[in-house]
């Protein structure tokens, strides 16, 4: 009996083996990666192996031990592998701007002497003398940092290791962080004002306007986003449709700006974004018993107090997804304010892609992640929680 | 039984004239119906026979194609549903699934801005009286369907309205507590004085509570009339084979007097009441209700045909019995206490001449 039940089971868990290669393949590895990415810092380590293991046992007093800069001598002459080197480079040069110039000037002076020639580090360059050099450099080394992720919030550590607010032109983060969940609840709320009448609408209708209703929402759906976000790139335009339609009204005089502006970003990504709030309102109006409502005007209620008091309570539930759904992806959305905004409409996930593609940085780029991951995660926290309360579908 | 013919010489809900198509679908044709105050009348009959919207328009859910209803002699089928105070209730009960008990019967109360102090009595004791006075909290999700019934009735029941609409409220309960709500339906009706109006395709749920009924068919009203006249005088065919079970017998007049007459029917002869106003020789339908017919040995009583028993069927508390009398194949519902026969025997089927019942073509 017990076999039998074992090999169900084998059987069964055979049967899912598939799907959980595939979601472990594609879904937890890459995210395992990103968020190791994020807290690893190993380019220093690679590229400077014996300079490394001398710096973990420095005390951080100047000056340096000889055994360090010896240690670190060593390493440049015997610099092999150019990307490895590369990288390293660029990780110290972020953390204080002009490392590149004094790593390459050592580099070829180091290499113009003898092999085993002792090299005095701060003949070639004073800079050697300063401390912020050799911490930077000893702040590389450890296998696991925090920087990429206080870095996302516009945080660092200064030289005693305290966190600090970031200075100067690096401290952007913050407020795009901001705007874009401005941006998304701005999305949001304007979905859920045309969505919520429009999918009642949809719900009450019958027959060829139901299907019409309801195909209005899918067909851009099945659209591609780039298509449809170019098709906003021409209506919005100075010359275009609709400044062409307000001018010929005579409601302006002069185009409107519409595009490469907050304006042009919001009304695009609502209309994108759109099907994901009607579509599960709709679902929810759908199964309210229709007799609800007349059971309302039988009971002395005028339609817009049935309204109130019956239709929009219930619902809610419908409401609230769509919120969730809409806001979430709204979070992460990048081509529609690329094309359609201008510099200081730019979401989280351009910055994400700067970092990612532009420069490189993966660190930085999977911190950002996180802070997106963790926003949406905590959201779908306090949805669960919402929908929780009991809420029970009628008979 | 009689108080609703004394009752009806004043009208108090009236149909004139009423129809109702959806379409090229005619459902409701040329109703003429009055109702009085303090009625309880049942609207029978199966299903698309027009009997649900005749309701709607009452509640005015839907408006009649042509035709006025009129209730204490103001027309009311222009009026939006809200302003008729009618208590409706519904077959799938309609309650507010995301209001407690007490909320959904304090409902109608706050729609016409009573005062929240006034309120709480008022749905308590409407609560009471529906026997759920402890169950106020809950959701109606959390009751089962009896108890979801009768806070449906409460509701419908606590703004004090004159007439009350039922749609087979009793449709979606089994058969047990069906039975139990219709008795105290009945009492409601009887203490609170209302004027009800009830939907339903059950035929012995229509008989058990009804001071009317009024069968439906295709849109058109078949019969109106007390429990006892549907059932022992049915007017047409459809009433007397949709209103309990019956033998429907073609039979030929032989001869015509004034106690009755004498018909042929499947090669035997037997005496009836009525000729229905026919002659010699002319055909006519006869209804002649199971449970008229006795078995015996005696050839010598009314109407006495030989016959043989086809089947014979316990059903618990009555016994089916199956016969073949000549060419007529005639059931006959027993007291399970009668004497037994073995299929295939030879018995007297036997009738009183009124048992018959001449029904229209």
């Amino acid at each position: 009996m017990t076999r039998v039940v074992a090999r169900a089971r084998l059987s069964a868990l055979a049967l899912i083996a598939p799907l959980a290669l595939f979601l472990a393949v594609f879904f937890v590895w890459p995210l395992v990666t990103m968020l190791t990415t994020a807290v690893t810092d190993g380019v220093v380590r690679t590229a400077f192996p014996s300079a490394a293991e001398a710096a973990a046992d420095w005390n951080r007093e100047m000056p340096v031990p000889a055994a360090l800069a010896q240690a670190l001598v060593a390493d440049l002459r015997g610099v092999e592998d150019q990307a490895a080197f590369g990288d390293a480079v660029r990780r110290l040069n972020s953390a204080v701007p002009g490392y590149r110039s004094l790593l390459s000037r050592t580099l070829s002076s180091a290499r113009s002497v003898a092999p085993d020639a002792p090299v005095d580090l701060e003949a070639i360059d004073p800079r050697w003398g300063e401390a912020q050099y050799w911490t930077a450099f000893a702040d590389a080394v450890p296998r696991f940092t925090d920087r990429n992720l206080l870095a996302a919030v516009d945080l660092s550590r200064n030289a005693a290791g305290e966190v600090v607010s970031g200075a100067g032109e690096a401290s952007a983060n913050r407020v795009i962080m901001v705007r874009t969940f401005g941006i998304a609840a701005g999305v949001t709320a304007l979905c859920a004002a045309i969505g919520l009448p429009y999918a009642m609408l949809a719900a009450t209708a019958t027959g060829w306007l139901r299907m019409a209703l309801l195909l209005a929402v899918l067909l851009p759906l099945w659209t591609s986003l780039l298509v449809r976000t170019a098709a906003w790139f021409i209506l919005l335009q100075n010359e275009g449709l609709i400044n062409w339609t307000l001018m010929g009204l005579w409601i302006t005089d002069s185009p409107i700006a519409l595009i490469f502006n907050r304006t042009g970003v919001v009304i695009a990504m609502t209309h994108v974004l759109l099907p994901f709030m009607v579509l599960p309102i709709y679902s929810v109006i759908v199964g309210i018993p229709k007799n609800l409502m007349q059971a309302a005007g039988s009971l002395g209620a005028p339609p817009l107090r049935a309204f109130f008091h019956v239709l929009l309570p219930l619902s809610l539930p419908g409401l609230l997804s769509g919120s969730l759904l809409v806001f979430m992806v709204a979070l992460g959305y990048y081509i529609t304010p690329a094309l359609l905004g201008g510099a200081n409409d730019q979401m989280i996930s351009s910055v994400i892609a700067f970092y990612a593609m532009g420069t490189a940085n993966w660190g930085m780029a999977a911190a950002l992640g996180i802070f997106l991951l963790t926003a949406t995660m905590a959201l779908y926290a306090v949805y669960s929680r919402l929908s929780d309360t009991p809420q029970m579908t009628g008979r | 039984m009689m108080r609703s013919v004394t009752r009806s010489m004043t009208p108090y809900i009236q149909f004139k004239q009423v129809s109702k198509s959806f379409g090229s679908v005619r459902v409701v044709e040329h109703l003429d119906f009055d109702i009085a105050h303090g009625e309880f009348v049942s609207l029978l009959g199966p299903s698309g026979s027009g009997k649900t919207t005749i309701l709607m328009m009452l509640a005015g859910f839907e408006a009649p194609s042509s035709g006025t209803i009129h209730v204490a002699e103001r027309r009311i089928d222009q009026l939006p549903p809200h302003k008729r105070d009618m208590g409706v209730v519904f077959q799938n009960f309609a309650l507010f699934p995301h209001r407690s008990v007490a909320e959904n019967v304090a409902f109608p109360l706050q729609m016409r801005g009573m005062d929240r102090g006034k309120i709480a009595p008022k749905v308590a004791r409407a609560l009471e009286m529906v026997k759920l006075g402890h169950l106020g909290e809950r959701r109606p999700a959390q009751l089962s369907g009896g108890q979801q019934q009768r806070v449906a009735l409460a509701r419908a029941l606590v703004f004090e309205p004159e007439v009350v609409l039922m749609d087979e409220p009793l449709g979606a309960l089994d058969k047990q507590l069906r039975e139990h709500m219709q008795l105290e339906l009945r009492d409601l009706h009887r203490t609170l004085g209302l004027t009800v109006i009830f939907v339903t395709h059950d035929q012995s749920e229509a008989l058990t509570m009804s001071d009317r009924v009024a069968v439906f068919n295709n849109g058109r009203v078949e019969q109106i009339g007390t429990p006892q006249q549907i059932y022992d005088a049915p007017q047409t065919r459809f009433v007397a084979e949709f209103v309990g079970e019956t033998n429907l017998i073609e039979a030929q007049i032989d001869t015509v007097d004034q106690g009755g007459a004498r018909v042929q029917a499947g090669g035997l002869a037997f005496l009836v009441d009525e000729a229905g106003g026919r002659g010699p020789g002319e055909a006519i339908n006869l209804s002649l209700r199971p449970e008229r017919i006795r078995l015996g040995d005696d050839a010598s009583v009314g109407n006495a045909l030989p016959a043989q028993i086809a089947d014979w069927v316990y059903q618990g508390d009555h016994v089916r019995v199956h016969l073949q009398a000549g060419e007529l194949m005639l059931v006959a519902k027993l007291d399970r206490r009668s004497r037994e026969w073995p299929v295939g025997s030879a018995v007297i089927a036997s009738f009183e001449p009124d048992d018959c019942r001449v029904v229209p073509a």
